[in-house]
């Protein structure tokens, strides 16, 4: 653990229970995360991709413990967030943020922006009603809307300004770090540049820590400085955002780096593609071995008996593949 | 939103007269005429006259229009005239008179409604007060124990009929613990300590009965409008901000599931006033439902045709006001 790691996830699970019958008896777990270890530095963005159902949104709302971990730890500068009982949780809250993926439904439809904005500050910090719409307007500003949108509803907006409401509710209190959970999935192709920009303006401005889940490669790449590949629960590949786009090891990163299109028709016509096939395995039931082995254009026997530890290439390059050696060391 | 209310105002008016329409046709198609009640020596002669001089041998037509003059006009001026003690005109204007008494239907209904609005209304409230807290913790605990005693007793309470459960006090309360009495005494006057122990004994049971009958369906209504608002993303992100869990409960998920439910509440309103005809029954209140049912077993066709339409107008009246509500709680509504 790096002296500024901010946050510092170590085996962390996420099962969730599947029942069956009036009883409610448990007959099985969806293991949508199953094993997550990776760290963030303060002030970097760590961009996590992976396929729907990989378990992305599942560790950023594990991380913050807004759903509680099976297994793990997750370290926040330095407190174990698992031990803290709810009283203590709620008061580290503050200090970590999310932005949510569908921006229609995570705004309180009864409440004006300017009370989803100030609530937090109702909350934890002592301050005249005056000071506070003073710090709603400031907010307000920061993201790009104007005082007069405070007394207003989340239905007059539009996708990508309430995206930014919902950016300005988490910088409200001044974070150190915001678990962005596909922050521009449900927005315009237009508008996703904007808000991306938002985000990037105001990680210099307040030196934010952001976990940047997507699943859109180009995105990660512009905004994060490492990036982790997920599949089925389980991490794949982690490497610093230029070694991961320029050497990819792990054949599932090869895959999807293949799989989005590059703006040059000429390289777009002639470039080689892979093409996974199939779906990707239930999470109830996953594949013995290497998880990735049902479809991976690469495996050999190997992949299918023995799941594939985790070996670093190259300082901060990590993957879990058999196929790929470790340099000699 | 005036616009709104002056419209509906305003369709509410041919809705009532349609609905006037219905309730008289419907009367005059039942069989059974105001002279069947009479006793038996009078000559057949001479009913014809007492028909004769109720006007019940002119056209439907004639008597559905003058019937109407009598409900909105007459009345309302009587009712003024009551009320602030003036006279209007003449003070002489045909009333719509009751068959069985000869007095005005309203003056009766005026005197029977105190009983029923303070049994009904006190139910309704109780029956608020206990089904929305019961729903927002079935929700909030679903399927733990309180919820499944919960689901139990709002499924008995709502599938078994008042007759039953209204008896079923009387012999356990009255008949064997002695606690209450088993029926309501309408002259009881209030006066002093031990007239308003009496007062309350007499309004626990049927209240009881009826506030559990209201608040199981009400109390199924809260928990799943609770229910469909605590997986909502915007609970989440209030979880996120740091929150009290009760300050998440109450300002953001029971705020927001309470808009179906207090429409709900508002069209049951005018069942207030409407009164409940078996429970006043059972526990002998002579409320609006005691009159409804005798006036139909005399055959009071004015009586029970006044009856109807007061109710029928409380109601499109009612509606109303749940829109209205639900338009100023939830501000995605805009009727404009």
């Amino acid at each position: 653990m790096g002296t500024d790691t901010l946050v510092s996830v170590r085996d962390l699970k996420k099962h969730f229970p599947v029942t069956k019958g009036a009883l409610r008896r448990k007959v099985g777990a969806v293991r949508a995360v199953d094993g997550v270890s990776f760290d963030i530095e303060r002030g970097q963005t760590l961009g996590l991709v992976g396929e729907s159902g990989s378990g992305k949104s599942t560790i950023g709302r594990t991380l913050l413990r807004l759903e509680e971990p099976t297994e793990g730890t997750v370290h926040f500068d330095g407190v174990d967030l698992g031990g803290l009982s709810p009283g203590d949780l709620r008061k580290t809250r503050p200090r970590m943020q999310m932005v949510f993926q569908d921006p229609h439904a995570c705004l309180n439809p009864r409440m004006t922006v300017s009370s989803i904005i100030g609530e937090p500050l109702v909350e934890h910090e002592s301050m005249s009603s005056k000071e506070r719409n003073a710090r709603v307007e400031e907010l307000l500003g920061l993201v790009g809307l104007k005082a007069e949108h405070a007394n207003r509803y989340p239905h007059e907006f539009s996708g990508g300004q309430r995206q930014r409401i919902g950016i300005a509710r988490a910088i409200a209190l001044n974070p150190d770090l915001i678990v962005c959970d596909e922050p521009i999935a449900a927005l315009d192709v237009s508008i996703q540049a904007q808000v991306v920009n938002l985000m990037e303006e105001l990680q210099d401005l307040l030196g934010l820590t952001y976990l940047f889940i997507s699943h859109d490669l180009g995105m990660v790449r512009h905004i994060a400085d490492r990036v982790a590949v997920m599949y089925l629960g389980r991490i794949m590949e982690l490497a610093d955002v230029d070694a991961l786009y320029e050497d990819p090891r792990h054949p599932y990163t090869r895959a999807l780096q293949s799989s989005a299109p590059v703006p040059d028709p000429v390289v777009e016509a002639t470039r080689e593609k892979i093409v996974l096939e199939g779906d990707i395995p239930s999470p109830s039931n996953p594949p013995s071995g290497c998880v990735f082995s049902t479809r991976c254009p690469e495996a050999v026997d190997r992949c299918r008996s023995e799941v594939p530890v985790w070996r670093e290439v190259s300082p901060g390059h990590g993957v879990a593949c058999h196929l790929v050696d470790a340099p000699a060391s | 939103m005036l616009w709104f209310i002056g419209r509906r105002l305003t369709i509410a008016v041919p809705t009532l007269i349609a609905i006037s329409f219905v309730i008289f046709a419907i009367l005059d198609l039942a069989p059974g005429d105001p002279t069947s009640s009479l006793p038996l020596s009078i000559p057949p002669d001479v009913r014809e006259q007492i028909r004769e001089a109720l006007g019940f041998n002119d056209p439907f037509l004639t008597r559905w229009v003058l019937w109407m003059k009598q409900v909105f006009i007459n009345e309302p001026i009587s009712l003024f005239e009551t009320m602030f003690n003036v006279q209007v005109g003449s003070g002489e204007r045909t009333r719509v008179i009751s068959w069985q008494s000869r007095a005005p239907v309203v003056e009766t209904i005026a005197e029977r409604l105190p009983q029923t609005t303070w049994v009904m209304g006190l139910a309704f409230i109780f029956g608020i007060l206990i089904a929305v807290p019961v729903g927002v913790i079935s929700a909030y605990r679903q399927y733990s124990v309180f919820d499944q005693v919960g689901t139990f007793f709002s499924m008995v309470g709502y599938s078994v009929p008042t007759f039953f459960t209204g008896l079923l006090a009387i012999v356990i309360f009255s008949v064997h613990l002695g606690w209450f009495p088993s029926y309501y005494d309408t002259t009881l006057e209030v006066t002093d300590w031990d007239s308003l122990v009496a007062q309350i004994k007499q309004l626990v049971m049927p209240v009881g009965v009826l506030s559990m009958f209201n608040a199981a369906a009400l109390s199924r209504f809260t928990r799943s409008s609770m229910l469909d608002n605590l997986s909502e993303d915007y609970v989440r992100t209030a979880r996120s901000k740091g929150l009290k869990e009760k300050r998440v409960l109450v300002r953001h998920v029971l705020r927001n599931s309470l808009i179906p439910v207090v429409t709900l509440i508002a069209m049951q309103v005018p069942g207030i006033f409407a009164g409940a005809l078996i429970t006043e029954q059972i526990f002998r209140i002579n409320g609006i439902g005691h009159l409804l049912i005798s006036a139909i077993h005399m055959g009071d066709v004015p009586m029970v045709q006044t009856l109807s339409f007061m109710v029928a107008a409380l109601t499109v009246f009612f509606n109303l006001v749940a829109d209205v509500v639900y338009g100023i709680l939830d501000p995605r509504i805009r009727y404009d």
